[in-house]
């Protein structure tokens, strides 16, 4: 271990005392931290970046989110089995009513994901606020994650990519999923998907840190009925879906 | 007299670059160009560390807004002709890549041209 570094104390010292004095009370913030961070500055583990989807707006008619993944990921937009596919309507029917229901899947952005768990590399991780990524300097394309994953999230790219989003760097051999738009959300922007919901309208899904009791997202949480897909496995995705 | 001579030697060499009066020297179209983020000397030859170390702390820790980021290099130095890096000899990556015969890995995933030419083409 290194001896201690008295300018790096004062350092400390002096930033938790500038944090502190933004607190007012415990959970109450002068200033607020979701909106995007300073240049420089790390993802914060107190933050966790989830969304509640809200079947019963979400109308099977509508593609507005996968169209505005496809465009801003720079997707081909193909459903072929070959073709990448961050987010797809699913439509599920109850048998015995017979009652449908349409809604969004994509990387559910789990607490303890499989994923992460079986990747030989360390490629796929969770980031501090919660998102899981691939990080494809690593990635090795060996596709465990898309065998690992239960929620069918995970593509390959199988074919050479030109011309990619700036963002967005895509590339063959390595496997991709939704990124919850994290170079938005770092910008302090909505996913693509929300925005996309919102313009047509239907304000399905909602996006936020559900980390802060305060956050509308969490004031849903609670006062409203929600699930998690294949909650049995006890992975604690960070999207959950109402109505479902 | 000889120590003027050798004194001037040296000064000569200390202000000539690396491949000057190589006859098959890359010409570089530096884009935009300007003051870079650090001493063109120092990139030269420490450019692929500086990167490595800055896309692990953005990939993996989200740090955003790095001056040391990819896409700030093409923003910068991207060919004022076809607003890439990549493209032919005088462009700023390809060219000295070719002219050291290293295999440039990057833009097989990062996009090669400038943000706001890349963005106003979608």
């Amino acid at each position: 271990m290194s001896a201690i570094n008295p300018e790096r104390r004062k350092f400390l010292g002096k930033t938790s005392a500038v944090f502190a004095g933004l607190v007012i009370a415990p959970g109450v913030l002068l200033y607020d931290f979701a909106h995007g961070r300073a240049a420089g500055e790390a993802a914060s583990g107190r933050v966790r970046w989830g969304m509640l989807v809200d079947t019963g707006q979400c109308a099977s008619d509508c593609n507005d989110c996968v169209s505005a993944c496809n465009k801003e990921n720079g997707l081909s937009g193909g459903t072929s089995a070959t073709d990448s596919q961050w987010i797809r309507k699913v439509e599920l029917k109850d048998l015995r009513s017979g009652r449908t229901t349409s809604l969004p899947v994509m990387c559910q952005h789990c607490e303890h994901p499989p994923c992460a768990d079986v990747c030989p590399t360390g490629a796929s991780f969770r980031r501090a606020d919660g998102i899981v990524l691939v990080d494809k300097h690593r990635c090795i394309g060996c596709r465990y994650c898309m065998m690992a994953c239960p929620y069918k999230a995970r593509s390959f790219v199988h074919e050479p990519l030109t011309d990619q989003n700036p963002d967005v760097p895509r590339g063959k051999g390595t496997v991709e999923s939704c990124t919850l738009c994290v170079h938005r959300v770092d910008r302090g922007e909505q996913p693509a998907c929300v925005e996309a919901c919102a313009k047509a309208g239907r304000r399905a899904i909602l996006f936020g840190d559900i980390a802060d009791p305060e956050s509308e997202i969490s004031k849903r949480i609670r006062a409203v009925a929600s699930a998690q897909i294949r909650a049995d496995l006890m992975l604690n995705p960070g999207i959950r879906y109402e109505g479902m | 007299m000889k120590l003027m001579k050798n004194f001037l030697l040296v000064l000569l060499l200390a202000m000539t670059p690396a491949w000057a009066g190589d006859s098959v020297a890359p010409r570089l179209d530096i884009g935009k160009g300007g003051q870079c983020v650090e001493d063109p000397k120092l990139m030269r030859r420490n450019h692929m560390d500086i990167l490595r170390h800055q896309r692990d702390e953005t990939m993996r820790s989200g740090v955003r807004g790095s001056r040391h980021s990819l896409a700030g290099c093409v923003d910068c130095h991207a060919s004022s002709r076809n607003n890439s890096v990549l493209g032919g000899s005088e462009n700023f990556c390809q060219g000295c890549h070719t002219y050291a015969g290293v295999r440039i890995d990057c833009f097989e995933c990062h996009s090669s041209k400038r943000k706001t030419v890349a963005e106003a083409g979608k």
